[in-house]
């Protein structure tokens, strides 16, 4: 038995070692002082999807990312760890997206693609971290859906056996494909880089890399393997009007910085009195709704 | 996210040295298989720039997981179950990044599952691995051993055996036994030729490092009555085969994570390497040769890591109101280090130079006859490789423990405790200088190209380059240096006793390697100024120690050898 699997991956600033400067004033990150890194949450899930392949060859493992031509760097890093080939979703139609017009274009690549069996994508990027959009893609699809996977046990009889990483406990579940799981940080780490596939991917674009390049474009052009898919709007069929900023309701109003203090704790009963006036005041504060 | 490649601009400027070209497009063949393999380089800027990647793929492996678990082997450790040797946990996750990462078998040809990488790069990696872990440099640098399978083999044995360790198997050279440790001639491990033609082995071997192999290179005795080493031959021992069991393994001072083992064999069948009885004299002569250029990158990333956490120590320990590294007595013993462990690379990466261009003419001269100018050309490199591999391996791995002592003395009372890393790099560093050939046996091997100049006749080709104004007085300072070698080669040889010259031979290989060395660091200065200050110093130190050998050879009378001697 084999399986084609796409791994959701997002090129995202490097906010694990911020300074003082990885904020604009405008309240925007300064990706100028981050370097872009492959989300390590979707490194997780490729490692999942890696090994699914080693358990069950002629396994196929597509990359899918949305981002600007440059994010092809994130599909390298997956082709040099074991990956088959990848998908850069690019088009200024979706600058500005949020986490539900990002679901969008995602879920129509995938429909796209059409043949698979498993999604798989990290729990949440380290830039946003609303852990949506995985959930998102599923809903949009009618898939099921499993989140916070530690390790995809095993693909039988049409099921994923998956253990899930929760606050109390390891949970098993069994669902069925096709399917779609988010995976926690907690799974095992992605394997290294691979040697030989260092030097045989290493000049692996997508078109608009190479297009002012005519050696480079020749060389691409007469190597299957290292042609990485760029596909627009268009060429998946999207609504613009669920598209990038156009299609996410979520405004943001401003950003702030915020300097965590220590408190003393408050208990709070377990009673409906207690909780409500709790409720009450966090509205009051602004801290929710 | 630590990265033992990036961070060590030393190793991309050795790679970038101008001698790479040619060593590359020879290795490569003018890039033949470009067309054969997706995975191998068009042209001469493609190579290096593939070299350099897979170099950052080690330095992200050692960085982030092999340093990270060295404390946790170190306390682990091997043990032996049912004859089988059972790794730390920490070593079984190092193998399994190597082997996913594909960095076994480097050097091998692309034919056979390598990466056909030449011997510098491969060095890099193996100097880089040392700084991460000393010890697992050996259990991953025994990929060294299918060389000489390569080299020596057939091309069954080749097929069947070079492709297994690229997929990530792992090697041993079983040499050593209970009565012969540096006198391999008296191995007697008994290798019995059957009726059907196929061998069996039986006896023992002793401190064989990683000795549970997958596959091993085994030096036994196949003519029955012979004593000597023209009486051994070399053969491959197959784990899938069975016969080989695991006695014991040694409680080590250092490199506790690889596992030196004692190994009984018993029928344990084995194919024959090559030609019978050549096993030592020719064979084990090519392995410990690429074993002692591995133990010279070993000690280099001792070297490293020791001068790493002195200086880190050094700014960060603050005492009488300031960090002790502004203390002279403290700076001076840092810029040493640094000096030694600067010399100490350059010293290893032109011997990689030298071993790589005799090695791939030795290897394209199987495929055709070598024109005159390039038989010429692979003698030289030949005889220097000769020269400068036991030169590399004996000054590389005594400074690494001098840089160890050092490492440990700038931490103070703390370097004593179990507390900070320097304490294992110093038990780490010492067998550097032991195994593979004692630092005094490295001396019998370089003496004979002191002797008939071959390191003389490199340094004096180094004398006719021309250096800038600033870097004029270190050279004056070296020909001076190249002048009291000289003469003390000349004294020495004079005297007609064979006793004497043994007596004197490291002190005349010394002065040789001091003088190498800062030749080699004024080439360096030359390309890159960044040398300079360790040029300076090591010179310094050069000056000094030349000067103190001349003197103890000049004032010393032949006679006065009995106070010296045991009889």
């Amino acid at each position: 038995m084999s399986l084609n699997i796409i791994v959701l991956a997002k090129q995202v600033p490097d906010t694990r070692n911020v300074g003082k400067d990885a904020m604009k004033e405008d309240g925007t990150i300064n990706r100028a002082v981050l370097p872009a890194i492959f989300n390590p949450e979707d490194l997780n899930a490729l490692e999942q999807a890696l090994k699914l392949k080693e358990m069950y060859p002629g396994t196929k493992v597509t990359l899918l990312t949305m981002g600007p031509a440059r994010a092809a760097e994130v599909i390298r890093e997956g082709l040099y760890r074991g990956a088959d080939n990848g998908i850069v979703l690019s088009d200024r139609a979706f600058a500005g997206a949020d986490t539900l017009a990002t679901s969008y274009a995602l879920n129509a690549a995938v429909r796209k693609i059409g043949d698979y069996d498993l999604i798989i994508g990290g729990r949440q990027a380290i830039d946003g971290d609303t852990a949506q959009v995985g959930p998102q893609i599923a809903e949009k699809l009618g898939l099921p859906q499993v989140t916070y996977a530690e390790e995809i046990v095993c693909v039988e009889n049409g099921k994923a056996t998956v253990k899930r990483r929760l606050e109390g406990g390891v949970e098993t579940v069994k669902a069925p494909l096709p399917l779609v799981i988010t995976v926690n940080g907690s799974a095992d780490e992605c394997r290294p880089r691979n040697a030989r596939n260092v030097q045989k991917y290493k000049y692996a674009a997508v078109p608009s890399e190479v297009a002012n390049d005519e050696a480079k474009k020749a060389f691409v052009e007469a190597r299957p393997y290292l042609q990485i898919g760029e596909w627009t709007a268009a060429s998946v069929d999207a609504d613009l009007q669920q598209c990038g900023l156009a299609g996410s309701p979520t405004k943001v109003k401003g950003i702030e910085n915020v300097v965590f203090t220590a408190k003393d704790a408050r208990r709070v009963e377990n009673n409906e009195e207690e909780l409500e006036g709790l409720i009450k005041e966090l509205i009051a504060n602004h801290t929710i709704g | 996210m630590a990265n033992f490649y990036t961070d060590n601009e030393a190793l991309k400027f050795y790679l970038n040295h101008p001698m790479m070209k040619k060593i590359v497009e020879l290795k490569e063949r003018n890039f033949a298989d470009a067309d054969k393999f997706d995975y191998a380089p068009k042209d001469f800027e493609d190579a290096l720039d593939s070299y350099d990647r897979v170099l950052d793929i080690v330095g992200d492996i050692c960085g982030n997981i092999i340093a990270e678990n060295a404390e946790s082997v170190d306390h682990e450790g091997p043990r032996v179950e049912n004859g089988r040797v059972i790794y730390a946990s920490a070593t079984e996750k190092n193998l399994d990044a190597c082997r996913k990462a594909g960095l076994m078998g480097m050097s091998m040809p692309r034919r056979l599952g390598g990466l056909n990488f030449p011997i510098t790069p491969y060095i890099m990696a193996a100097d880089i691995v040392s700084r991460a872990d000393t010890g697992f440099e050996n259990l991953w640098g025994l990929q060294d051993c299918a060389e000489t399978i390569y080299e020596f083999a057939d091309e069954e044995q080749k097929q069947k055996y070079i492709p297994r360790v690229c997929a990530g198997e792992t090697m041993s050279m079983d040499l050593t036994e209970p009565d012969a440790g540096s006198d391999l001639q008296s191995v007697m491990l008994k290798a019995t030729q059957k009726e059907d033609g196929s061998w069996v082995l039986n006896g023992v071997k002793r401190f064989i490092t990683n000795g549970d192999s997958d596959i091993h290179l085994v030096l036994a005795r196949s003519e029955e009555g012979t004593k000597d080493g023209r009486g051994l031959s070399m053969f491959i021992y197959d784990k899938r085969n069975g016969g080989v069991n695991v006695r014991r393994i040694e409680n080590k001072m250092g490199i506790k994570g690889s596992p030196t083992c004692e190994l009984v064999y018993k029928d344990a069948p084995a194919e024959l390497v090559g030609s019978r009885k050549l096993g030592l004299i020719k064979y084990v002569m090519a392995l410990m040769n690429g074993a002692r250029l591995g133990i010279a990158a070993q000690s280099v990333g001792v070297s490293e890591i020791a001068y790493r956490e002195a200086l880190a120590y050094a700014k960060d320990r603050k005492q009488f109101g300031k960090a002790i590294i502004e203390f002279p007595a403290v700076s001076e013993i840092l810029s040493v280090m640094k000096a030694k462990l600067d010399a100490s690379r350059t010293l290893l990466y032109a011997c990689s130079r030298f071993v790589d261009m005799y090695k791939i003419y030795d290897d394209i001269a199987k495929e055709r006859k070598l024109e005159v100018e390039e038989k010429k050309e692979a003698k030289y490199y030949s005889r220097l490789a000769d020269a400068f591999t036991p030169l590399a391996k004996g000054m590389t791995s005594e400074f690494c423990n001098q840089n160890a002592y050092d490492c440990i003395q700038i931490h103070g009372g703390s370097g004593f405790m179990k507390d900070y890393a320097c304490e294992r790099i110093y038990r780490d560093a010492r067998i550097t200088s032991i195994y593979e050939g004692t630092t005094q046996l490295q001396v019998v091997a370089a003496i004979r190209h002191v002797t008939t100049g071959t390191f003389l006749n490199w340094i004096k080709e180094q004398e006719d380059k021309h250096v800038a104004v600033k870097n004029e007085d270190v050279k004056a300072i070296l020909k001076q240096m190249t002048q009291q070698y000289a003469a003390a080669v000349e004294a020495v040889g004079s005297v007609d006793s064979t006793e004497y010259h043994d007596f004197m031979a490291r002190r005349l290989v010394e002065m040789a390697g001091y003088t190498v060395m800062g030749y080699l660091l004024l080439d360096d200065a030359q390309r890159d100024d960044s040398f300079r200050k360790s040029l300076n110093v090591f010179v310094k130190l050069g000056q000094a120690e030349v000067a103190k050998h001349a003197d103890f050879i000049s004032n010393f009378r032949p006679e006065q050898i009995a106070d010296y001697l045991y009889k």
